[in-house]
């Protein structure tokens, strides 16, 4: 096969997954031949994905929740209320960072385990139980907060979480020496794992692409990760936000797709009555799906606060349906089985691009609404049509 | 000349390069029934699917003549307003209305712009009466056994008018009685001058029913036998379907000694709360080393309760009694503490609750067992592609790869699909629940001579069967239910398709 043959081969049959890519890219282009290139500028690549933070990593654990056939619609405001928690842990009580942090993610951890077990032992209707939640965390947000007003949190280190960047150790030309570090250890532990990937498939004989191919795809991807490390470095370098949502992504990537536990929820996911006579628990399963969208809303609400290095009344509002919107751009099925979490991130950071391109066009608000929600509706049913096609 | 209300010549359908169906001619004489016969993936369901405009017109090649015009049909309606009306195995009807609202359900009588209820309930009785159905109209479906749904379905196309009525295995579903009932039906309609194909794997149906059978293979029409003509026989249709003689449909096996005890449940009751009553009641049985034992009885005489109440009591039934694995007492609080005891389950509903469809065959494989292809809890993935393999060749498994979709797989390969998934958890105790239910002959000698092996190699299996020949051919020792008791058990010697209905009729 000839090595266009075969790349339009690969494209055709992964058009499901490289969808999103291609769309972000498009997006992007887009957007940086409208602003003549400001868009695709250090400063706000690096806003924009500071600003998605907070929205990808509940997009990550909703992802889970939705591949199980339930929604959460109380994260959002589980994220606001655990703000306000770390902030008043942090000003009132005057807890150390390191105290706070793990309470806080501990705290999210209940919280997702009891609406787990209202939905998987009880047997409430998830959309019924999270919107209890929703009102009752709301009530809780209001309720911590109402006293003091907004909570100003005035913790340097706790702010660099939302506002930060990882130290640069020195600068080399104006670039920010330790993320080109990062960037670049990034790049050799991509090539090392793809390497080792196609030789053990090698081992066990089985079919490999091309080398024409593989090596286009490593120079490819190396690229991509070269260029917006080069464009960040530019800037400030990694923010403390894009290293956690890339820990995250990677933990969460590596546990869906490399792990029995991950192999156990989409088997839920795909035919629960059938996982149930497979010996899989979809109680436990179902539990700590839940569980862990509570910590990642936690999570959610640490990096909102820091960000605006305070604690509102109105935190959360409305990131539930972001995290949502964020999912099933990012390829999510509600039919249950289907969704990945790169997806999940990808979608969050299609979401935060069109929201940052509008914005430097001066689009107005009212328009920018209606254009998400034409993406989120072009996204499903993109994703309805390459199914059927696939069928 | 003979009169032809329906002619598929030439029909080629393709599917991304593969012939699903490769120039078949298909014609039926008005006021016949008409057997359609062919293995899984010979293309049965593909021809209906043409007919009826599931694959509009221009997706395949050749013509369908429907008394005496071409049809160009691009969607379903399109062919039932030409009056052809399909019933498939998954039966299209809405449990939680009644009998009268199914019946007209997208066919509604009206008055005005509103229903005309009073009407609909006296026609509805009039059709109920056609198929000799003798229900209270105002029955809601879930309240009814498959038997009496399926004719309300099929009350439900008579309603439309119908001139030809296409059933896609009508009895698989149905125990002896309904299966019965439903061909005399059958035959009833015929003097009525309703037209039937019927696709069926039953070659007992087949041969009752039948004026003339026509047998597709690898999508192509094999031939066409006529029953007035003396050409109908089971050895016919084997022969012509397989393309091979299939000296027995049951495979031979050496006689053998049984070893040990390993499954044994004494006074073992099963009360299920949501019902609110017994379905297992006081059952003893036991199982050896090596042995196949059959369950047989009729539909909801509480086999797969039984089964379900052996194998980690999923839906939670209250269970008293005691059993034990290998001599050892146990009591499973989930299906994987059954599991891990070497029993395993192999449902009689693969697509309901046996399988996940939307994934592959090596997932769907090592669904039940991932400890075999993982470490610390990380999946090994290319271990799990050489399980897959393992399977898929051992099982004979027909799939364009690994990758394939278990969705998208005929029944007999979802079945082994299904069982390659428990034998891969290393059981010794396989229960098998209708593992032959909607495959065809060849699959289902592949599944016995596979049974055959695994007993060869010490396993143990209990098949709960309504095909009392299935039954017959295959068990060491047969216990027989009716309404949640243990009615019998009989030896290989002694049984008799008689005495079996008579223990299950008690």
């Amino acid at each position: 096969m000839s090595f266009f043959n075969e790349a339009k081969f690969l494209i055709k049959s992964n058009i499901r997954d490289y969808g999103m890519y291609i769309a972000l890219f498009v997006i992007m282009l887009t957007f940086a031949i409208l602003t003549d290139g400001l868009f695709m500028s250090s400063r706000n690549i690096s806003n924009l994905l500071d600003s998605a933070g907070y929205i990808a990593v509940l997009a990550v654990g909703m992802t889970l929740i939705i591949v199980i056939r339930h929604i959460d619609l109380s994260v959002g405001f589980v994220a606001g209320f655990l703000g306000a928690v770390a902030a008043i842990f942090l000003t009132q009580i005057g807890l150390s960072v390191w105290l706070v942090i793990p309470i806080v993610l501990v705290f999210g951890i209940f919280i997702g385990l009891f609406n787990g077990f209202l939905v998987a032992k009880i047997g409430i209707p998830s959309f019924v139980a999270t919107l209890a939640g929703m009102l009752i965390f709301r009530g809780a947000l209001l309720n911590v907060t109402e006293s003091t007003g907004t909570i100003i949190v005035n913790d340097d280190l706790f702010n660099s979480l939302g506002n930060g960047f990882i130290p640069s150790l020195m600068e080399v030309n104006g670039l920010h020496l330790l993320s080109l570090l990062v960037g670049l250890i990034g790049i050799i532990l991509y090539i090392y794992s793809e390497i080792s990937n196609r030789r053990n498939k090698a081992k066990y004989g089985f079919d490999v692409i091309s080398p024409k191919i593989f090596i286009f795809k490593l120079v490819f991807v190396s690229f991509i990760i070269g260029y917006i490390t080069w464009v960040l470095a530019g800037y400030n370098g990694f923010s403390w936000t894009v290293v956690i949502m890339l820990l995250v992504v990677v933990v969460y990537h590596f546990l869906s797709t490399k792990t029995v536990l991950g192999r156990n929820i989409y088997a839920v996911g795909s035919n629960p009555e059938a996982a149930h006579l497979s010996g899989i628990n979809v109680t436990k399963i179902t539990l700590i799906v839940f569980g862990s969208m509570g910590m990642l809303a936690a999570l959610s609400g640490i990096l909102f606060t820091a960000r605006l290095q305070s604690a509102t009344t109105t935190a959360g509002t409305l990131f539930e349906l972001d995290a949502i919107a964020a999912a099933y751009v990012g390829g999510v099925s509600s039919a249950g089985g289907v969704g990945k979490v790169t997806g999940a991130i990808i979608g969050a950071i299609v979401m935060a691009s069109l929201s940052s391109g509008m914005n430097l066009l001066g689009v107005g608000i009212s328009y920018q609404y209606m254009i998400r929600g034409g993406v989120l509706a072009a996204a499903v049913i993109f994703d309805v049509m390459t199914r059927r096609q696939r069928a | 000349m003979s009169d032809y209300i329906l002619e598929m010549n030439g029909i080629t359908k393709e599917f991304t390069g593969i012939k699903a169906l490769d120039d078949v001619n298909f014609k039926v004489e008005r006021g016949e029934i008409h057997c359609l016969i062919g293995e899984n993936g010979a293309g049965k369901s593909t021809l209906m699917k043409v007919l009826s405009g599931v694959y509009p017109y221009g997706t395949y090649e050749g013509d369908i003549v429907f008394e005496g015009e071409v049809q160009k049909f691009n969607e379903i309606n399109d062919s039932v307003k030409a009056g052809i009306a399909i019933i498939y195995q998954e039966l299209a009807l809405f449990p939680d209305l009644t009998v009268y609202e199914n019946i007209f359900a997208g066919n509604e009588i009206r008055k005005g712009p509103f229903v005309d209820w009073n009407e609909t309930i006296i026609q509805a009785s009039q059709m109920l009466k056609k198929v000799k159905l003798n229900v209270d109209p105002e029955t809601l479906i879930k309240d009814l056994g498959v038997g009496k749904q399926q004719l309300v379905e099929i009350a439900k196309t008579l309603s439309k008018n119908v001139k030809l009525l296409i059933l896609d295995e009508p009895t698989a579903a149905l125990n002896e009685n309904d299966s019965e009932n439903l061909l005399e039906l059958l035959k009833e309609l015929r003097s009525q001058g309703i037209t039937c194909i019927m696709i069926s794997h039953k070659l007992k149906e087949v041969i009752s029913i039948a004026d003339k059978a026509t047998i597709l293979r690898d999508g192509q029409t094999v031939c066409t036998l006529d029953a007035h003509k003396g050409e109908i026989s089971e050895s016919v249709i084997i022969k012509n379907m397989v393309g091979r003689e299939i000296e027995d449909i049951y495979p031979k096996r050496l006689d053998h000694q049984f070893g040990d005890t390993v499954l044994e449940i004494n006074d073992w009751t099963a009360y299920d709360s949501q019902l609110g009553r017994e379905v297992v009641k006081k059952a003893d049985i036991h199982v050896k080393k090596g042995e196949i034992i059959g369950v047989a009885g009729l539909m909801g005489s509480g086999r797969t309760e039984l089964a379900l109440s052996i194998f980690g009591n999923p839906k939670n039934y209250k269970l008293q009694g005691g059993m034990k694995v290998q001599g050892q007492p146990v009591s499973f609080k989930h299906t994987s503490d059954a599991i891990k005891a070497g029993i395993a389950y192999v449902t009689e509903d693969r697509k309901g609750n046996g399988l996940f469809l939307i994934k592959d065959i090596k997932s769907n494989v090592t669904a039940a067992h991932l400890k075999g292809i993982s470490a610390r809890g990380v999946l090994n993935l290319n271990e799990e592609v050489m399980v897959g393999s393992q399977y898929k060749d051992s099982l004979h498994i027909k799939a364009s790869s690994l990758e394939q979709i278990v969705g998208n797989l005929s029944g007999g390969n979802q079945q082994k699909v299904s069982l390659g998934k428990w034998l891969f958890t290393g059981p010794k105790i396989l229960i098998l629940d209708e593992p032959t239910r909607g495959i065809d002959v060849g699959a289902k000698f592949e599944i016995y001579t596979i049974m055959n092996e695994l007993i060869k190699e010490g396993m143990s299996i209990i098949m709960i069967s309504s095909e009392l020949n299935e039954i017959i051919g295959m068990s060491d020792r047969i216990y027989v239910m009716a309404e949640g008791r243990i009615t019998g058990e009989l030896s290989k010697a002694e049984t008799t398709q008689e005495a079996i209905m008579e223990l299950a009729t008690q």
